[in-house]
């Protein structure tokens, strides 16, 4: 029940998908024209954050740390 | 006339006497504020006597953007179809020139019609649909098909039966095939023939148009008035003989194309005014008296205003009070085109003058047709005697046009007759009843369900906004689908993002084929996503008649 549910929602999304973006319009090849254009416009912006999100992330973290760590430092020696 | 002398001193003193009687003082304005006893619920209390509601609702703001990706989408792929067009990747469908003339000038030019070659033509299978019955409130669709994208139809020969008609300006339901409903027009028929074949001043003035025009004249309670075959050309052609150069013409923003037509063709200078916004016609008034004409500053000849008494694509209403009341103080002429308004609004059926509890007196030329109410075709344009003389003489329409024929002028007797009341029955009243329920349960439901609704509350107009551009295709074939044929609006009618769908109501129509059709509209809604009001009112409207103020945003 859940499954068919879930199946139909899907249905009903794909198809405001296709009347907002005019593809309902559209004749079958510039269906296919469309949709491979924009899968593989997600498909490279899926890729793009996969390779470079995590390595931007790490450095990223690492630069608070050091700003962080070095404020430490520095609030320990004026106490001192 | 436009006499700025006047209107400096005569009129300023008659103006500062009126502030003191304010009991008296409905046509009073300052600074466009009546200064007029308050009642209940009602602003411009002595103005109006009933509510004036109108529901001109902004979706949200997802939906505009989703509106322009629509379009550009279908833009980029407009240009893709033509670039394979023009480099022979894709056969030509359209007007091209041949090949010995593509040195000269172009005859056709590409590019003014890129939306239609683009982008109406994907969806042109939902309008022109050919009806083999009378448009009453159902009717018998030929099905067509396209093999090739709707660049060209053939007919499979099967007709669709019975479709629930929510297209046709049927208000009063005198479209109809009834035989004892159609017998004088039978006799008439018989008696005198189709053709006229001549022009009203020539040898085409018959019996039944003398009688016609004097029960027009009874049924608005005018003096004279004169009828002319077609609607369209009563404005295009009457409008051109009452003003000229010199003459200044203020134009509501949605006038009908009539109206813009015959103003265009009279050569006076055109001002436009905001729809229905008082505010802006005052100052456009006030400007033009005090200005007078651009470069002689000389005062107008004339000042005509042209309003119409329901605009058929909004489904407003004009706010006629509060028009003759700054008329009367600037002393302009007022024009008021009752085409969709005739029989649909008033207690008895005569329109907007009665809808607002006004005499006809003060609208100096009242015009209307009988295309929507009266299940006839013609136009007719009423006031004083005056008028309609100079009209008979001078009007294009009286010189050159043919006539208006006699069956159908038969039929506009016995149509208003019927609606008077001088054919015994009182099934005429019944019929103007029957609408107002009609009209008020139709809004009442679509606004409950969810829907935005555009217009006045009494209007049997109904525009109902589908905003993009992939949504009017699927609205108008699903709902062909479910047996029910309705009229879609989109770009040149209406401003670009805010495509429609109208529904007529008629008085032909039952409790059970409204339902059926506000039904399909629930699911369709829903399927369709359509539901963006975001002030429905709840399904127990009872708990919220009486406590009503209305609060217009």
């Amino acid at each position: 029940m859940d499954i068919k549910s879930m199946k139909n929602y899907l249905y009903w999304l794909y198809c405001q998908f296709e009347l907002i973006t005019c593809s309902y319009l559209m004749e079958p090849w510039e269906k296919l024209l469309f949709y491979t254009f924009n899968i593989t416009m997600l498909v490279m912006v899926l890729y793009t954050a996969y390779i470079f999100v995590s390595v931007h992330i790490s450095t990223a973290f690492q630069f608070f740390l050091h700003l962080f760590g070095n404020q430490h430092e520095n609030t320990v020696s004026v106490v001192k | 006339m436009a006499n700025p002398s006047a209107v400096c001193n005569g009129h300023l003193h008659h103006h500062h006497q009126k502030q003191n009687n304010l009991l008296k003082s409905g046509i009073c304005k300052k600074n466009g504020i009546t200064k007029g006893i308050k009642k209940n619920g009602i602003s411009n209390g002595t103005l109006y006597k009933k509510k004036f509601v109108e529901h001109f609702e902004q979706a949200p703001m997802y939906v505009a953007v989703f509106t322009f990706l629509g379009f550009g989408v279908g833009t980029i792929f407009g240009y893709l179809r033509d670039f394979m067009r023009a480099w022979g990747l894709e056969k030509r469908n359209v007007a091209t020139e041949r090949e010995q003339q593509k040195d000269f000038v172009p005859l056709y030019q590409d590019f003014e019609n890129f939306y239609t070659r683009n982008l109406y033509m994907r969806i042109r299978d939902n309008w022109n649909r050919p009806i083999c019955s009378v448009p009453g409130p159902q009717f018998d669709l030929m099905e067509r098909v396209t093999d090739d994208y709707n660049w060209t139809f053939r007919f499979t020969g099967r007709i669709i039966k019975n479709v629930i008609n929510m297209g046709s300006y049927n208000y009063l339901g005198f479209a109809e095939t009834d035989v004892n409903a159609l017998k004088t027009v039978t006799i008439e028929l018989q008696k005198y023939g189709t053709g006229i074949c001549s022009t009203r001043q020539e040898m085409g003035t018959l019996d039944k148009h003398v009688e016609l025009e004097k029960l027009v004249a009874t049924f608005l309670g005018v003096e004279d008035a004169m009828v002319f075959g077609m609607g369209f050309a009563t404005n295009s052609m009457n409008i051109p003989a009452l003003v000229g150069k010199g003459c200044l013409i203020l134009s509501d923003e949605l006038n009908h194309t009539s109206l813009v037509l015959g103003a265009r063709l009279s050569g006076a200078t055109i001002r436009i005014f905001k729809h229905n916004n008082i505010q802006s016609l005052e100052k456009l008034l006030r400007d033009a008296i005090i200005y007078g004409q651009p470069r002689s500053r000389r005062a107008w000849r004339k000042i005509i205003i042209l309003v119409e008494g329901i605009y058929s694509m909004e489904g407003s209403i004009v706010r006629l009070p509060e028009i003759v009341s700054l008329k009367k103080k600037y002393k302009a002429y007022l024009y008021l085109d009752e085409a969709h308004s005739i029989g649909a609004v008033g207690a008895t059926g005569r329109g907007v003058v009665e809808y607002f509890g006004m005499s006809p007196d003060d609208v100096d030329v009242l015009m209307g047709t009988f295309t929507k109410s009266f299940g006839a075709a013609g136009g007719y344009i009423a006031g004083k005697k005056d008028l309609v003389d100079f009209l008979r003489t001078h009007s294009h329409s009286a010189v050159y046009a043919t006539s208006m024929c006699p069956p159908v002028a038969e039929q506009i007797i016995r149509a208003m007759k019927c609606v008077m009341g001088l054919d015994g029955t009182t099934q005429g009243l019944q019929r103007v009843r029957q609408l107002g329920k009609n009209t008020r349960y139709f809004r009442r439901r679509l606004h409950e369900m969810g829907f935005i609704i555009y217009g006045n509350d009494d209007s049997p107009v109904v525009p109902l906004l589908l905003y993009m551009p992939g949504k009017i295709g699927a609205f108008a074939r699903r709902m062909l689908e479910k047996n029910i044929g309705v009229v879609v609006v989109g770009f040149p009618a209406t401003p670009i993002t805010e495509s429609r769908a109208r529904f007529c109501v008629s008085a032909a129509h039952t409790r059970e084929m409204l339902d059926t059709v506000l039904n399909a509209l629930d699911e369709l809604g829903d399927f369709l996503h359509l539901k963006y009001s975001r002030y429905s009112k709840s399904s127990h409207p009872e708990l919220y008649e009486e406590t009503r103020l209305e609060l217009e945003d």
